[in-house]
C-alpha cells in the first residue's frame, strides 16, 4: 500500500461499499481565498475527492461552463499563478486531508518546469495529475517525475478507446480511472447513449482499479442511475454552475454546499 | 550519406506512431479524440499512395483548381532589384484563390473515401473555410465552419461567401474569438461528432497526422517549382520563399528541397508592428516551446505558461503558434525564418502590384518583402522563388485603411 491520499481514500470506500463523489472547481474563480473556502465546504458537503482546475488561455477538452470560469479566473485582476495555486493548497493542508489531483493542460505544466512542479506537488500535497492533453502515448513526458515523486498521472479512457488501448491505458493506470461518459467535452448532456454495461464490463476485466465515471455528470438522477456501473461520479460543469451563479463569495459557497450535498445523497442512497 | 539527409532520415523515423518531428509534433489530444486520430491515420496510410485516389486527386487538383499553377518569371521586378533572378510560384491562380485548395481536395476525397457525409473546418480570415466549403459543395457533403466572432465580424464577405456555398458558419465566442479559439472549437465539434464528421485542418498543424497528411497535400507547390524551375533554366533555385502562419504553403514550397542542401528555405514570419512590441505573431523569433492544439511546438506564451493573443495585418498569419516540421526545421538549422512587419509587408503589397502587376495576398506580401530584403545583395547567377500563396483582393480594403484612404462599399 501506497501512501498516496487517492489509494486511501478509495481503499476506504470501497470496504464500507461507498459511492464516490469527485467535484471540481477552477481555481481562482471568483479568487484563490474563495477557492479555498470552496474545497474546505466541498469536504464537508460529502466530497470523496476534489480536482483542481488550473486556468488555461486554451482548455480544448471543456465545455462552454468550465471554459468560462478559466476566463474568470485568468482575468482576475490579482492575477493567478501556478505558484499562488501551490501556495493555496499548501494552507489548505493544513485544515484537511482530502485527497486533491490537478486537472490542467499540459502547456501549464510545462513551462513551469517538469521536476519544479512535482516537486512543489510533493511538497504542498497535490497526489494526482489529470492531463487532458497528454494521451497514454505522450505521458512519457512525465513517467519519470510521477515515478520520483509518487505523484499519480490519473489516466482517462472513452467509450471510443478500442479494447487494445484500454487494455493498454488501464496496465498503467494510477490512483483511479476517469472514465469519459460519452463524446465531446465536459459539460451537460441531454442523455447518455453510452452502453456503460459493455464499456464496464471490458474495463473490469482488464484492471481492478476504481473506475470514476465523468463528463455530463449534473443532476442527482444521473448519479444514481450510472452509481452502480463504478466507484465513483465526477461531476464538474454543474458545480463551476453554481460558483458562478451567486453573485458573492458567500452565496456561491452555498450554491456549491447545496449542490454537492444533494449529489452526495444520491450517491449515498 | 550527407550529414542532412542523415538528420533527415532521424526525424523520419521518429515520425513514428506518434508523428514527431525531432522534439515537436506528436499527439497532445484528449482521450475522446484519439479514436478519431487513430482512424485516420489509418485510411490516410491505406489511401495516400493508392493509384486511384492519387488519379482522382490529380484529376480535381488538375480540372478544378488549376494545376499545376504557373511559375512566374518576374523580369521587372528582377531588372529593378539587380540582384537574384526572380520566380513567382503563382498559387494565386488556384481556384478560390490560394493554396489552401491543394490540402482541402485532398482532405475532402479522404474524407468520401472514409464515409464520412459532413466536414467542419475552422478558418481565421476565411480561405481556408471558404476552400473547405467549396469542396463540400464540389462533392455534396454537409460542412460546418469555426470562425472566431471577431473575425466573422472583419470578414463579412467570407462568411457570406462560405453560407453561399452552402456551409453553416459558427461565430465561436470563446477566448479571444479568433483563429486560435476556433481551432480549438473545431477540435470540440470533432471530439463530439468524429463518428460521422470529418476535421479539414487548414494548416500543417495540429496533432499527428495533420501536420504530415497537410504538408503531403501541399508538397505540390515545391514539386512543381522544381520540374519547372529544371525545365526553364536546368538548375536548381538558390533560395526558395514562403510566408508562416501556421506553414502549410511553407513546407508545401520547402518539403521537395530539404534533401537539397544548396538551397536555401526562407520563411517569412508576421512580425505587426515588430517584434519589441505586444502586437506581434512572429513564432520563431519570439516563441517557446509549448503543447497546443495537439503538437509539441513553438508558441508564443505569456509569462504563466498561456497562449497569446497574437496580431498581425494578416489574418493569415495571425496564429500564435507554428508547424512541428517547421519548428524542427528551424532547430536543425536547415530552414531560416525572418520576421517582417506590417508596413513591410504593405510595402511589398503595393511593390509587386506596380512592378509586375500581380496583388499579392498580404500573407505573401510578407514573403515578397523578404525577397525584397536579400535579393539585391545576391548575384545575377543566383535564382530566388518566390511562393505566392494567395490573390489579394480580399486584403484591397485593409490595405487601404493601413495606408489612411478611405473607400465606401
Amino acid at each position: 500500500m501506497t501512501n498516496n491520499r487517492i489509494d486511501t481514500a478509495f481503499k476506504n470506500l470501497r470496504e464500507n461499499n461507498e459511492t464516490a463523489l469527485v467535484t471540481f472547481i477552477t481555481m481562482g474563480d471568483p479568487d484563490i481565498d474563495t477557492s479555498k473556502k470552496l474545497v474546505i465546504e466541498m469536504e464537508k458537503s460529502g466530497a470523496s475527492l476534489i480536482e483542481l482546475g488550473i486556468p488555461f488561455s486554451d482548455p480544448m477538452a471543456e465545455g462552454p461552463v468550465i471554459q468560462e470560469a478559466n476566463v474568470r479566473a485568468l482575468d482576475n485582476k490579482d492575477g493567478i499563478t501556478l505558484d499562488k495555486i501551490f501556495d493555496a493548497v499548501k494552507e489548505l493542508r493544513c485544515e484537511t486531508q482530502i485527497p486533491l489531483v490537478y486537472l490542467m493542460y499540459y502547456n501549464s505544466l510545462l513551462t513551469y518546469g517538469r521536476e519544479k512542479f512535482f516537486e512543489r506537488c510533493t511538497e504542498c500535497g497535490i497526489d494526482g495529475v489529470i492531463i487532458p492533453d497528454l494521451p497514454f502515448e505522450e505521458s512519457g513526458e512525465i513517467y519519470d517525475y510521477t515515478e520520483k515523486y509518487g505523484v499519480y498521472q490519473i489516466s482517462l479512457v472513452s467509450p471510443t478507446s478500442s479494447e487494445e488501448r484500454m487494455k493498454k491505458i488501464c496496465d498503467r493506470a494510477k490512483g483511479f480511472l476517469y472514465c469519459v461518459s460519452s463524446m465531446g467535452v465536459t459539460g451537460v448532456r441531454d442523455g447518455f447513449n453510452t452502453d456503460f454495461d459493455n464499456m464496464f464490463a471490458k474495463l473490469n476485466s482488464f484492471s481492478d482499479m476504481p473506475k470514476c465515471i465523468g463528463f455530463g455528470i449534473s443532476k442527482p438522477e444521473h448519479v444514481a442511475a450510472l452509481k452502480h456501473y463504478c466507484d465513483g461520479v465526477i461531476v464538474g460543469s454543474a458545480i463551476v454552475k453554481q460558483v458562478a451563479a451567486g453573485s458573492t463569495p458567500s452565496e456561491k459557497i452555498n450554491n456549491v454546499k447545496q449542490k454537492v450535498q444533494e449529489l452526495k445523497e444520491a450517491a449515498a442512497e | 550519406m550527407t550529414c542532412m539527409k542523415q538528420e533527415r532520415k532521424n526525424a523520419m523515423n521518429n515520425t513514428g506512431k506518434s508523428g514527431k518531428f525531432g522534439i515537436f509534433g506528436g499527439q497532445y489530444a484528449p482521450e475522446t479524440l484519439m479514436f478519431a486520430l487513430d482512424e485516420l491515420e489509418t485510411a490516410y496510410n491505406k489511401y495516400k499512395d493508392a493509384p486511384d485516389f492519387r488519379q482522382e486527386l490529380k484529376y480535381y487538383l488538375n480540372e478544378y483548381a488549376g494545376r499545376p499553377s504557373r511559375l512566374y518569371y518576374a523580369e521587372r521586378m528582377t531588372k529593378d532589384l539587380g540582384g537574384a533572378k526572380v520566380y513567382l510560384k503563382r498559387e494565386d491562380l488556384n481556384h478560390t484563390g490560394a493554396h489552401k485548395i491543394n490540402n482541402v481536395l485532398g482532405q475532402a476525397l479522404l474524407a468520401k473515401r472514409m464515409g464520412k457525409k459532413k466536414i467542419i473546418a475552422e478558418t481565421g480570415a476565411g480561405q481556408h473555410g471558404v476552400a473547405a466549403a467549396t469542396a463540400a459543395a464540389l462533392f455534396g457533403m454537409e460542412c460546418e465552419v469555426y470562425m472566431g466572432k471577431e473575425d466573422t465580424k472583419r470578414q463579412e464577405l467570407n462568411v457570406f461567401r462560405m453560407e453561399l456555398l452552402g456551409a453553416k458558419v459558427h461565430a465561436v465566442t470563446s477566448g479571444t474569438m479568433t483563429l486560435k479559439d476556433a481551432c480549438s472549437e473545431a477540435m470540440r465539434a470533432w471530439a463530439a461528432n468524429a463518428n460521422d464528421t470529418f476535421y479539414v485542418l487548414g494548416s500543417a498543424v495540429g496533432p499527428h497526422p495533420y501536420p504530415s497528411i497537410v504538408r503531403d497535400f501541399q508538397r505540390v507547390i515545391g514539386a512543381e517549382i522544381k520540374e519547372q524551375l529544371m525545365k526553364k533554366e536546368g538548375r536548381l533555385p538558390s533560395a526558395v520563399i514562403a510566408c508562416v502562419g501556421g506553414g502549410s504553403n511553407a513546407i508545401g514550397t520547402f518539403y521537395d528541397f530539404i534533401d537539397d542542401k544548396d538551397v536555401r528555405l526562407i520563411g517569412a514570419e508576421a512580425a505587426g508592428n515588430g517584434v519589441d512590441t505586444k502586437y506581434h505573431a512572429a513564432t520563431v523569433t519570439k516563441g517557446e516551446v509549448g503543447v497546443l492544439h495537439g503538437m509539441k511546438s513553438l508558441f508564443l506564451q505569456d509569462n504563466r505558461g498561456g497562449i497569446m493573443e497574437v496580431y498581425s495585418i494578416s489574418a493569415g498569419l495571425d496564429y500564435p503558434g507554428i508547424g512541428p516540421e517547421h519548428a524542427f526545421l528551424n532547430d536543425i538549422g536547415r530552414a531560416e525564418y525572418y520576421p517582417v512587419t506590417d508596413k513591410e509587408a504593405v510595402d511589398a503589397f503595393c511593390y509587386l502590384t506596380k512592378t509586375e502587376g500581380i496583388i499579392p495576398a498580404i500573407e505573401s506580401s510578407h514573403a515578397v518583402a523578404q525577397a525584397l530584403k536579400i535579393v539585391p545583395n545576391m548575384s545575377s547567377d543566383d535564382i530566388v522563388v518566390i511562393t505566392i500563396s494567395g490573390r489579394g483582393d480580399k486584403d484591397v480594403k485593409s490595405v487601404a485603411r493601413y495606408m489612411g484612404v478611405e473607400i465606401n462599399d
